[in-house]
């Protein structure tokens, strides 16, 4: 089901310090004693906040939750969500695993990448879009799969592809 | 149709998946029953008899592992539900999360009440997003409605749940990667012994339990264990979510009562292949099963003893239907570029091997194969067998071997010919059908 137009990307500068309310509500149900496990969820939201996490945002996080910088850096290279660049204001991230691949997925994501003039891992010049091929993304009965920042778009063919990025300013 | 079923019980419509709708279903008159009449070691008696299997792959009795728990140990105990649905060809999870998520919560609560749980976690793959909000919001309906929180129901019983959210690592779909994530580390798995029920998150007893298991909870206690044990298979009581894609023409979910016939399933229920291709063969269940040819599925029945008799498992219930036509080479290429991708790196002979196998088939896909390669791929998967920490490479070598077991004749060919035999095929020709391609 898609429910596009989501929400760009952000690329803001500046503290994520306002954010510190919203943690401390996450953080009661948790059970107590336990702060570093608000890392994962700490980060996703200062990413969806500016868009990426940057430097000044593990300084905060090394100080509210008293976990090591090393940890906070770890978890930030481990896992292929987080990001610590700024990229384009629409991350189109199309499935390339098995079922995809089998109902067309190489096709689009060769279309793709003409349609855009990069290849994955790259930003267009005007920081509209940013391509990427990922693996699996549990939506295989309506592939090929295209994730459009945080929504899916299923069953995705040349001519959903053409509409669906002209409604993406 | 396919038999008896217990999760898909309801037309889905807009509001089907909100407490009202799952209310007006007798949703929660379950949770009440138990917390008004059960003692919490009954609870887990009556799973125990039940037979239910976990239903996240490895079909663990979901009674043996709650027993584990003492729940006079004077320690806290933890529940998560892996809702980190990753397993290439499963989608079964999302339909629960999207359409009944009431069911999940009714049944992690029985279970949390079972197993004296204070803290309960869904950890849920990073990239689900409306699962995720349909979750988080029938989350909040619950604590609103007192199904929450402290003293549920006016009885001493207290629960509190955190939906987790991943950030993108397959590997974190592994139970004891899972808690690590949720410790806020890195996923990397832990060595057993000790067993998560006897030291898990937080180094206390942890029972983690696939998303579907946990919601067959709710209807085993509300209508008991013996009306379960009639459903399904002696072996195999109960239902599979079965998730089906590939070159079928009716992909979807679907529950499939166990001992169901798996051709009446595919060529029936599921409407046989796009534009009236033969099947090939099909993944069973997530590409780490080992894929059944067409002839291996000739009167196969849908339950574990059955598929195990062929030598391959039901696995997620991530069933991929391949047609006639398609390169298996390539599509192990697809496979190990996969595996390669998602190794963690904590085990050598994952991660180098994983590296390994990918290597060799992209080379021989790339016309450089050489003959020995095809030995290469079976017997690097062969070494990695039970070296690691976690089953994923373990997996990995299991999809190799059973492919290369089954179409030797095709690495052969690429490797001579320096081409795919089938075109390097992965879609379905539907030109060659008389019938348009749709892109």
């Amino acid at each position: 089901m898609s429910t596009l137009v989501a929400t760009p990307i952000p690329n803001k500068t500046g503290s994520m310090r306002h954010l510190l309310p919203e943690f401390e509500r996450m953080k009661a149900r948790f059970p107590a004693g336990f702060e570093s496990s608000l890392t994962l969820p700490c980060l996703r939201r200062i990413q969806q906040e500016r868009g990426y996490v940057a430097d000044e945002d593990i300084e905060l996080l090394v100080e509210y939750l008293g976990v090591p910088r090393i940890r906070i850096e770890e978890v930030l290279s481990f896992y292929t969500q987080f990001r610590r660049k700024p990229i384009g204001r629409w991350h189109l991230q199309a499935c390339r695993n098995v079922s995809c691949s089998m109902r067309g997925a190489e096709r689009l994501i060769d279309l793709l990448q003409d349609r855009l003039g990069i290849r994955p891992g790259q930003t267009t010049p005007d920081g509209r879009f940013t391509l990427s091929t990922v693996e699996c993304l549990g939506s295989c009965g309506t592939a090929p799969v295209v994730m459009v920042n945080d929504a899916y778009h299923d069953n995705v063919d040349a001519a959903k592809l053409d509409a669906l990025l002209e409604r993406l300013p | 149709m396919t038999g008896t079923k217990v999760i898909m019980t309801f037309p889905v419509t807009p509001t089907s998946h909100l407490l009202a709708d799952y209310e007006a279903r007798g949703g929660y008159g379950t949770l009440r029953k138990v917390l008004a009449s059960m003692k919490p070691e009954d609870v887990t008696k009556e799973v125990t008899a039940s037979g239910l299997l976990g239903h996240g792959g490895a079909a663990f009795p979901v009674g043996r592992k709650w027993q584990v728990v003492h729940l006079n140990d004077g320690q806290p105990h933890y529940l998560c539900a892996n809702a980190d649905e990753g397993e290439p060809g499963t989608f079964k999870d999302r339909w629960i999360l999207e359409n009944a998520p009431h069911l999940l919560l009714e049944s992690m609560l029985i279970a949390s009440y079972a197993l004296q749980v204070r803290n309960a976690f869904v950890y849920i793959r990073g990239e689900f997003d409306l699962p995720y909000r349909r979750l988080a919001a029938a989350v909040e309906e619950a604590y609103a409605a007192g199904y929450f929180g402290e003293r549920i129901l006016g009885t001493e019983f207290s629960c509190d749940l955190v939906v987790y959210r991943g950030a993108g690592s397959y590997v974190c779909g592994e139970a004891s990667a899972l808690i690590t994530s949720i410790e806020g580390k890195k996923g990397y798995p832990r060595n057993r012994p000790p067993r998560l029920t006897v030291r898990g998150l937080y180094q206390r007893p942890t029972v983690i339990n696939n998303v579907e298991t946990l919601a067959n909870v709710t209807g085993i206690l509300r209508d008991g264990a013996e009306a379960f044990r009639k459903i399904g298979t002696p072996k195999s009581p109960g239902t599979q979510l079965v998730s089906i894609s590939g070159h079928v023409a009716k992909p979807g979910v679907y529950e499939v009562e166990y001992g169901y016939p798996v051709e009446k399933f595919l060529f029936d229920d599921c409407g046989g292949m796009l534009g009236g291709k033969p099947l090939k063969c099909i993944v069973p269940g997530g590409i780490s099963t080992k894929v059944l040819t067409r002839e291996d599925i000739a009167g196969l029945t849908y339950d574990h003893k059955a598929f195990e008799a062929r030598g391959s498992q039901l696995g997620s219930g991530g069933m991929i239907a391949i047609a006639e036509g398609t390169c298996m080479v390539r599509l192990l290429q697809v496979m190990l570029r996969f595996y390669h991708h998602e190794s963690c790196g904590q085990c050598t002979p994952c991660r180098e091997g994983m590296g390994w196998l990918h290597r060799t088939i992209d080379r021989m896909v790339a016309g450089q194969g050489r003959p020995e390669d095809i030995d290469t791929l079976v017997r690097v998967s062969e070494a990695n067998d039970g070296t690691t920490i976690c089953g994923m490479g373990d997996a990995a070598g299991y999809a190799t071997v059973g492919i290369i077991a089954k179409y030797r004749d095709e690495f052969e060919y690429f490797v001579a010919n320096k081409r795919s035999k089938c075109g390097g095929r992965l879609e379905v020709d539907l030109a060659s059908v008389g019938q348009a391609a749709y892109a």
